[in-house]
């Protein structure tokens, strides 16, 4: 019975196009033609006319084309007795709706209401989509549920919420069932909002949905190389690569059926908990299109197993709720019960190697008071010592290991952790007390985790939990005799030290012709993976992502290019990229997934580079902002002259050495040259220009965001770059 | 006489009756009239190629007077009968392709390129410029291409490269790639002319190659070129059957295959001053329907209406309110002259290779065709006074039609996901177990329509999806066949849950005899699309066609063959049956060599069940299951994609 569906779609459609088309007459008569629209702060102009249309709206008169398209896609209304086909004319009139919708959300911005009010957050910027992407990339979040309407109650919303966070899914909200919405509910409830949680209210109109699908579109354009304007390259690579799906909470409408429709035509099927008809064949979605009637307790399982999704969710035995969706949600003070560490109290982390008969596993000791000593709002010493054995552990693997604490504190509910080694900061919120969390569960988060993710390396876990401060300023000292140690053994790792680098591989489930190069010295370009990580990865997963590259012949070491690393680079490209350089943003540069903290651009004026990072919003002096530039660098392209690379990679000895190293650098954010003050010191040092000196010569906003702004800064500062030889 | 025998169908029934009670003869009069039919004749063993013969193989002389044996006599048969179907298709073919021409050098302006967005894609599979051009320029450029392709002095036929890799390997080594179009058919004639070809086997392997040259020769580029002259047809709603016959209009009924002359003739009807006329001849309008393949190709264009298949031709003018009827080429019956003589219907022939004794020929040459057909208009409508007594049967039904490869990918993905996926993946899953191709003529020796629908009814019950095309599709369309309302009754739950997601009734009314080159195309891109095997032979298909009549379903018919499908006609209508041989051969031999091969029944239920069969093992050979197993997606299977 998809004939209601798609003729409750078309209608759905002309009246959302009907809105969009007042929406625009009057922004025109406001505003007129030549008025500029956005959403903020992204090079993808309105992304879903953007990606599918290949139109760059800049203004509302440009809208007014957008028009043209979506009349010329809607079909006629289905007819009652005898009719053609249904299904394809309904996908057009989806299409056309999102496009609509995006016309109105547009106009919002321009004469409000601004969907960016109250709880509401309307369109995800670029810095948010390459943050939450690598995400979506890596695998940490297996993909969304765009939820439409609201619950029949407070508690159901909070429960499938929960339910999502748990599968680590983001869950992306909009629209409202008579008058109330799901995000309001969840508020209701007690529950965090916001991109950290994974709970993202976009808007309270079924318009607002339409930043679900820009958000995917974007994926697409940045993470697949897929160009603007090739729609059908773009809905195909969400069907293959985005699982998102819609939950439709509530009386389904005709403008959501036609919301819906556009949905579909993504691959995400629809799944209902009203009595609607269902569109059971497989086809435009990977399974079912719509599946109805679904009870709220099993919904969220349900709508996974229509996207085609395998979702393991981690068993850790503790009173509270365990994701990663709760790795991003803050602890207050007022929600504080206690606190650990961060300058307030002695603390400190630390993993070690024990002998496999010196392991109990699974044991979790307590040397110390416990929190139910505390008053609300108490302070206690921490000294976190994991002990591990296993036939495989390398003693290089215990930093990869002992990195991990933080991720897997953080993401129980209620359980907040900044910082590492002996600059560690925890927080329990008074809810997570109350349900019962005490400090033997963070040993039990430990071990629980560890064994999850490192089973082929560590058979064996205990933990220790030391609580007083004498005992913990004891054990911190042995701690920080081990980070010294490795710390040594770290500086002196070289990429000429070692015969192997590894690949990462891990995002070519979204970019599939992208290789990562990774070395002791350049660290994976996400920031996320060092060449011990790769090795650790390798010994978990030997037939994974990260694999082993012998270098083999070098083919020539300034550039860094070795015969054997080619030739894996040529053949796990789909013979998309021939050869690659390590040193070089000139000759051969890596590819970029898109997942990069930073671009390194040339600017050939001042015979340097530029960096900026993805968190620095604004425009920058090779006249693009970084969302602009990573949709030139990322998707598996070679581009000469532009590199995507990890802040840790900036003050590396092999920083683009063969154009000259750091001291091509004559521009980057203020806020990264201060993040990075301590190590770029050193590299400059190090390089023979003058150390913290030479930090003062490289221009920042301050100074300009152009290459003639900054020319004059340079000049008089004698930045070295202006005397070196010329990089290309 | 058993009116019953003669047809199923009710209207058709009506007028049988109607003409039997006038004392008018008609097709099925003369059927009797021949029988019973020449034994030899039925078997393929007679010889008429030299005049050393006529010779006709029996117990008794083995052998032809010239030596030929039995193989060699009916391979030779056969091999014509193929030629003979091809050049009936590729001649069409060529005047289309004249008229193209004539189009985009503007020498005509009666005929205008319509689709332009085909002819851009067209030309750039024929590796014709496009950029900066205008559609004139790159027409004429195509159409010169299509127009070698028929007696082109080297090479091979273009269009064959749109067939899966591996069954281009098969052609050439089997070296049945063809060639120019005219001289497959010229050599076809050559080789089985006295004394030349004497081995069963070579004159067969021709017989494939001759029938390649129609279906990825002619019939294709005559699809291609109509689709781009006159519109690719997209699915419409139209009525089928004699009640489509107005009793208050002018009546003009088109028949024959070439759409220059339908088309042109519809639009002149159409024309304004043309009603007004009509209504000054006391007239409501104009009506204007057709019959045969040419009808369906107006229906799927126009919504014009259908007024009968081939079987219906003389009883359409035993209505007496026939003004007009305009006939170009193919199953146009010399019967109609004498059934127009008893009443004031005007008959004229109007394609240069066709004339009719005693029948006004009116050519519409391409050059004035809008003016001419304006004439005949003006003519049937001048006719109208002189109508008589009329008896028009209630009958019609509405269906859809007008289902192409464009049409098919379009509304299962709409325009920016259009493909064949979802049909490959519903095929893969077992919701539809596979797809039967019901094509082809309406034959007085069953009872009218009767074979089409009860094998389309019975494979549509068991999950089969089913494409029809030229006389197949009219029965259907009779009997409500062609609207989900009704054909969705009798549909298995697979497919009618597929069907209805899509809104399509469960038989695609995919237009007339040469558009079987859509279902080349079609096969071709469900190969392509993926999921199916690598070749046409892999897929659970089969076509059929059991009431054939001309050649050109024999050229069909090895077309398919020759491109891996299994073909299933009736062994009361397939005249090669003498030679052992040969069938060998034919029913099976043949599928090592090209994968496809021919089936004998004339049952339509024991064939459908016989075609269900052979997609069922298709199925099994590719590995599909009954239910596809979920495969749900981790990351790491994801990385794997």
């Amino acid at each position: 019975m998809s004939r209601i569906i798609a003729s409750a779609a078309i209608k759905g459609a002309y009246s959302i196009v009907d809105q969009a088309k007042k929406a625009l007459a009057a922004a025109i008569e406001k505003n007129g033609k030549d008025c500029h629209v956005e959403f903020p702060n992204t090079a993808y102009y309105l992304p879903v006319i953007h990606s599918m249309l290949g139109l760059n709206v800049t203004t509302l008169g440009d809208l007014e084309e957008v028009i043209g398209e979506i009349d010329g896609l809607l079909p006629p209304l289905v007819s009652e007795d005898v009719w053609i086909p249904y299904l394809g004319p309904a996908l057009d009139a989806g299409m056309a709706t999102l496009f609509a919708e995006e016309i109105i959300e547009a106009c919002k911005y321009l004469d409000g209401p601004n969907p960016v009010r109250g709880i509401w957050l309307g369109a995800a910027d670029d810095v948010i989509l390459r943050e939450r992407g690598i995400q979506f990339v890596d695998g940490s979040a297996p993909g969304f549920a765009a939820i439409v309407g609201a619950a029949p109650d407070v508690q159901t919303a909070v429960d499938i919420a929960l339910k999502c966070q748990q599968r680590r899914l983001y869950v992306f909200m909009s629209g409202s069932t008579n008058g109330t919405t799901f995000s309001e509910q969840l508020i209701e409830g007690g529950v965090q909002l916001g991109w950290e949680s994974r709970l993202v209210p976009f808007g309270p109109d079924t318009s607002s949905t339409v930043y679900s699908l820009g958000f995917a579109s974007r994926a697409a354009l940045s993470f697949g190389g897929v160009t603007a304007g090739d729609a059908t390259r773009n809905l195909i690579y969400n069907k293959d690569r985005v699982f998102a799906f819609v939950l439709a909470l509530g009386e389904v409408t005709d403008e959501w059926y036609a919301t819906a429709a556009g949905a579909i035509s993504y691959g995400f099927p629809v799944i209902a908990d009203s009595d609607i008809p269902e569109i059971l064949p497989t086809g435009v979605c990977t399974y079912e299109h719509v599946v109805s009637n679904i009870p709220h307790d099993n919904i969220v399982e349900k709508a996974i197993e229509v996207r085609g999704l395998k979702i393991k969710i981690s068993e850790v035995p503790i009173p509270v709720a365990y994701s990663p969706a709760f790795e991003g949600e803050r602890i207050r003070k007022e929600d504080m019960y206690c606190e650990f560490g961060g300058n307030r109290t002695p603390g400190f982390e630390w993993l070690e190697t024990l002998d496999i008969s010196e392991v109990e596993d699974g044991k979790v000791e307590i040397i110390g008071p416990d929190i139910d000593t505390l008053e609300v709002g108490g302070r206690l010493p921490i000294g976190i010592v994991v002990q591990v054995a296993g036939r495989k552990m390398q003693l290089d693997f215990e930093p990869v290991l002992e990195r991990q604490t933080h991720t897997f504190l953080n993401e129980a509910q209620g359980i907040w952790h900044m910082g590492q080694r002996n600059i560690n900061w925890l927080r329990i919120s008074k809810v997570a007390y109350e349900a019962g969390f005490r400090l033997e569960h963070i040993g039990k988060i430990l071990h629980a985790m560890l064994h999850d993710n490192y089973s082929s390396i560590v058979d064996k876990i205990q933990v220790k939990i030391y609580t007083e401060e004498a005992k913990v300023l004891e054990m911190q000292k042995k701690a920080l005799a081990s980070y010294e140690f490795r710390d040594e053994r770290l500086a002196g790792m070289t990429d000429e030290s070692v015969d192997t680098f590894y690949s990462c591989t891990l995002c070519q489930s979204f970019a599939p012709s992208h290789v990562c190069v990774i070395t002791p010295e350049r660290s994976g370009l996400c920031g996320a993976y060092s060449w011990l990580d790769g090795k650790a990865a390798f010994e978990i997963t030997p037939t994974g992502p990260n694999q082993p590259l012998a270098k083999g012949a070098p083919i020539d070491k300034k550039i860094g290019q070795w015969e054997k690393i080619n030739e894996f680079i040529n053949a796990n490209s789909q013979g998309m990229v021939a050869q690659m350089s390590a040193y070089s943003m000139i000759v051969d540069p890596m590819t970029s997934c898109g997942c990069f903290e930073c671009i390194s651009a040339i600017l050939p004026s001042t015979n340097g580079i530029m960096i900026v990072n993805r968190e620095h919003p604004d425009i920058t002096p090779c006249g693009m902002k970084f969302s602009t530039l990573a949709g030139t660098v990322g998707g598996g392209n070679q581009v000469p002259g532009f590199i995507g690379h990890s802040k840790h990679y900036i003050s590396s000895k092999k920083f683009i050495s063969a154009e000259g190293g750091v001291g091509r650098i004559v521009w980057m954010p203020k806020a990264l040259k201060e993040e990075l003050a301590k190590s770029l010191t050193e590299s400059a040092e190090r390089a023979g220009l003058g150390g913290a000196a030479f930090l003062d010569k490289i221009a920042d906003e301050s100074h300009g965001t152009s290459e003639e702004e900054i020319m004059d800064f340079l000049t008089t500062n004698e930045h070295p770059a202006m005397t070196m030889d010329p990089m290309f | 006489m058993d009116v019953k025998k003669r047809s199923g169908d009710k209207a058709a029934q009506e007028m049988i009756e109607h003409m039997a009670e006038k004392g008018q003869e008609n097709i099925w009069d003369r059927l009797d009239a021949q029988s019973p039919q020449c034994g030899f004749g039925k078997s393929g063993v007679c010889c008429r190629i030299c005049t050393m013969g006529p010779c006709r193989i029996s117990k008794k002389a083995p052998l032809g007077v010239c030596g030929a044996d039995v193989d060699t006599i009916v391979a030779r048969n056969f091999l014509r009968a193929v030629a003979g179907g091809t050049s009936a298709h590729s001649d069409h073919g060529r005047t289309v392709a004249e008229a193209f021409v004539a189009a985009a050098r503007e020498e005509t302006k009666d005929y205008k390129m319509k689709d332009i967005a085909k002819l851009h894609a067209l030309a750039k599979e024929l590796g014709v410029e496009t950029k900066g051009r205008t559609a004139n320029e790159i027409g004429i450029d195509v159409g010169e291409i299509a127009l070698a392709e028929f007696g082109k002095s080297r090479g091979t036929q273009l269009m064959t490269k749109r067939a899966p890799k591996p069954r281009q390997k098969i052609w050439e080594k089997q070296g049945v790639v063809p060639r120019a179009i005219d001289r497959e058919v010229v050599e076809a004639i050559h080789r089985s002319t006295m004394g030349v070809d004497q081995d069963y086997l070579s004159l067969l392997n021709h017989a494939s190659r001759t029938a390649l040259a129609d279906g990825w020769g002619g019939s294709m580029l005559a699809t291609e070129l109509q689709d781009i002259l006159f519109g690719t047809p997209s699915p419409g709603v139209g009525e089928v059957n004699l009640g489509v016959i107005s009793k208050d209009e002018v009546n003009i009924i088109v028949h024959g295959h070439d759409p220059l002359m339908s088309e042109i003739l519809a639009e002149a009807a159409s024309l304004p001053e043309m009603v007004e006329k009509a209504k000054q001849a006391g007239a409501k309008g104009i009506a204007v329907s057709g019959l045969c393949c040419t009808a369906n190709e107006l229906l799927a264009r126009h919504g014009i209406p259908i007024a009968g298949n081939f079987l219906c031709q003389e009883l359409a003018i035993a209505t007496g309110a026939v003004e007009m009827m305009a006939v170009d080429v193919q199953c146009v019956m010399q019967g109609l002259a004498k059934v127009a003589s008893h009443y004031h219907t005007k008959l004229f022939t109007t394609a240069h290779q066709a004339k009719m004794t005693d029948v006004e020929h009116v050519e519409i040459d391409e050059k004035d065709a809008l003016n001419i057909a304006k004439r005949l208009v003006i003519a049937a409508i001048d006719n109208y006074k002189n109508r008589g007594e009329i008896k028009i049967p209630d009958d019609k039904e509405t269906g859809v039609m007008g289902f192409t490869n464009e049409s098919i990918k379009y509304m299962l993905g709409g325009r920016f996901r259009a493909s064949y996926r979802p049909l490959n993946d519903n095929i893969i899953n077992g919701k539809i177990r596979g797809i039967a191709a019901i094509v082809g003529c309406s034959n007085p020796k069953v009872p009218m329509d009767s074979t089409p629908l009860a094998m389309a009814k019975e494979l549509i019950k068991r999950d089969v999806l089913v494409l029809t095309t030229g006389c197949a599709t009219v029965a259907c369309g009779k009997r409500a066949m062609l609207d989900s309302n009704e054909a969705l009754k009798l549909a298995g739950s697979g497919l009618r849950q597929v069907c209805e997601t899509v809104g399509i009734p469960p038989i695609l009314a995919c237009g007339s005899c040469i558009d079987n080159s859509r279902l080349l195309v079609a096969t071709a891109e469900i190969v392509a699309e993926g999921g199916l095997g690598e070749d046409i032979n892999e897929l659970p298909l089969a076509g059929a066609c059991l009431e054939s009549i001309t050649e050109k379903a024999l050229a069909i018919g090895q077309y398919f063959v020759a491109s891996g499908v299994k073909v299933f006609f009736s062994d009361a209508l397939f005249p090669f049956q003498g030679s052992d041989n040969v069938m060998e051969y034919l029913l099976g031999g043949i599928s090592n060599d090209l994968g496809g091969q021919w089936a004998l029944e004339s049952d339509p239920v024991k064939a459908a069940e016989l075609m269900l069969e052979h997609i069922e093992a298709k199925r099994v050979a590719l590995g599909l299951k009954d239910e596809t197993e979920r495969k749900l997606l981790g990351m790491e299977e994801r990385r794997e994609l």
